[in-house]
Order: C-alpha cells, then structure tokens, then sequence
C-alpha cells in the first residue's frame, strides 16, 4: 500500500523502501512533524482524525497527479492519526523521479494538495483550551468556498 | 435512507459520528440546510460535501444508500 493512514508510529524507512526503483536518481523525503509554538502559543499536544477511506483515495489522487506531471514518478504517502506529542512525525511523503530537480517539485506539491483536499483535521490542545484547526494555509482551505474545480475529483 | 457522517468541530457539535436520515431525492444543498438547522450547526457552510467518499457539488442528487459525508476545511499534513 503507497497510501496509507497509520495509528502508529510512522517508519520513515519503510515508506522510503516503497518509492525505491532502478530508473531513480533521487528520491526526495518530507517529514511532517509537530511544531511547539505557533504564533508564539504553546501546544502540548495534537489529534488528529481522518476520513479514512476517503483520506486514502485522496491521497492516492494526488499520487496519480503526480506521476501525471512528472514522469517516472513514484510516490509514497503515509500520515498518522490519533494522539501526537510535540515532535512526533505527523506525515512522510516519498517521491522518487529519475532526476532531482523533479522530486523536489513534486514531493512540495504533495504536501500542498494534502493540505487542500486530504480529508485529516487536527486538534490542537492548549495549556488553556483547545480547538479544530480549520486549515493550514491559514487563509481558508477553500478560498471559493469549496475546492476549485481542479480539486475535485480528477 | 442514508447515513450522514460528521467530522472534527461539526461531529464535537452534532455529539454523534453518524446519524441517519432520509435525503434521498434532495440535492447537497438541501441537505445542507436540513442537517444544519436541525443540529444548529453554524458553520456548516463552510464544510464541503463528501458522496460516498468523494466531493460532491451542491446540485449533486441524494440516491437511496448514499453515504453523505460533511467535510470541515481540512487541516493535515
């Protein structure tokens, strides 16, 4: 499985492993962890939850949109759920392409889809309070309301 | 009939992970506008719409057994 939710602890190895291929000069690997202070508040601690089912498929999606775009591509994708403590490797993304430059690109616009389309929220617990992030982007996950139209299900 | 999923701050409001409903015949925006005002669910506007596990626009059509699904903007990676 290239696309996977995981309860535990990710193996940043084995999702490397995956994307490995004879025709690769690179694989490029992003490893989302769980930041301390945002926007100078402390966290002490994340949950997240996922639509899992649906969390695979569009991770999957974003997989094929790579190998769409970058040719010989091979992606990888593992994101945990539950409870993360500061630190903890929330997401690791593996893409592999025949040259370097590529993998780059495309391990970045991996991680710029989840955070569109991936249906993942988190809870960031406080040491006075706590609350569902709406997005990451901090602007609105859909600037039009919903996902562009490119978003859905291509 | 069909089972309607909730998520994150829309599942923390309803305090059920699923409920079902009958919703068959009506669009996701009608939908929309029944499962909010019976949950008082403010921001629900905000949530786009999962069809059995995909988007949905908002004139899609509820079939008999669909899986209906509210997605909070989302918040991975």
């Amino acid at each position: 499985m290239m696309y996977e939710i995981a309860k535990d602890p990710i193996d940043i190895q084995s999702v490397i492993d995956k994307v490995v291929q004879r025709e690769a000069g690179a694989i490029n690997t992003f490893i989302g962890t769980v930041r301390e202070l945002t926007k100078g508040k402390k966290t002490l601690y994340l949950i997240y939850e996922a639509y899992e089912p649906m969390a695979v498929k569009k991770l999957e999606q974003i997989g094929n949109e790579i190998k769409e775009r970058w040719e010989g591509a091979e992606v990888a994708i593992t994101h945990r759920v539950g409870k993360l403590d500061i630190t903890d490797v929330a997401v690791v993304i593996a893409v592999s392409t025949p040259h370097r430059a590529d993998s780059y690109e495309a391990n970045r616009y991996a991680i710029e889809r989840i955070k569109e389309i991936v249906p993942i929220w988190k809870k960031e617990h406080w040491e006075d309070g706590q609350e569902w992030i709406g997005n990451q982007l901090e602007t609105v996950a859909y600037p039009s309301g919903k996902p562009e139209e490119g978003d859905l299900n291509e | 009939m069909n089972k309607v999923l909730f998520f994150a701050h829309l599942r923390d409001e309803v305090g059920e992970e699923s409920v079902t409903i009958e919703a068959t015949g009506k669009t996701v925006l009608e939908v929309k506008a029944l499962v909010a005002e019976q949950y008082k669910l403010q921001k629900l506007d905000s949530a786009m719409t999962a069809i059995n596990e995909e988007f949905a626009p908002n004139d899609e059509v509820i079939k008999d057994g669909d899986v209906i699904a509210f997605i909070p903007p989302v918040s991975g990676g």
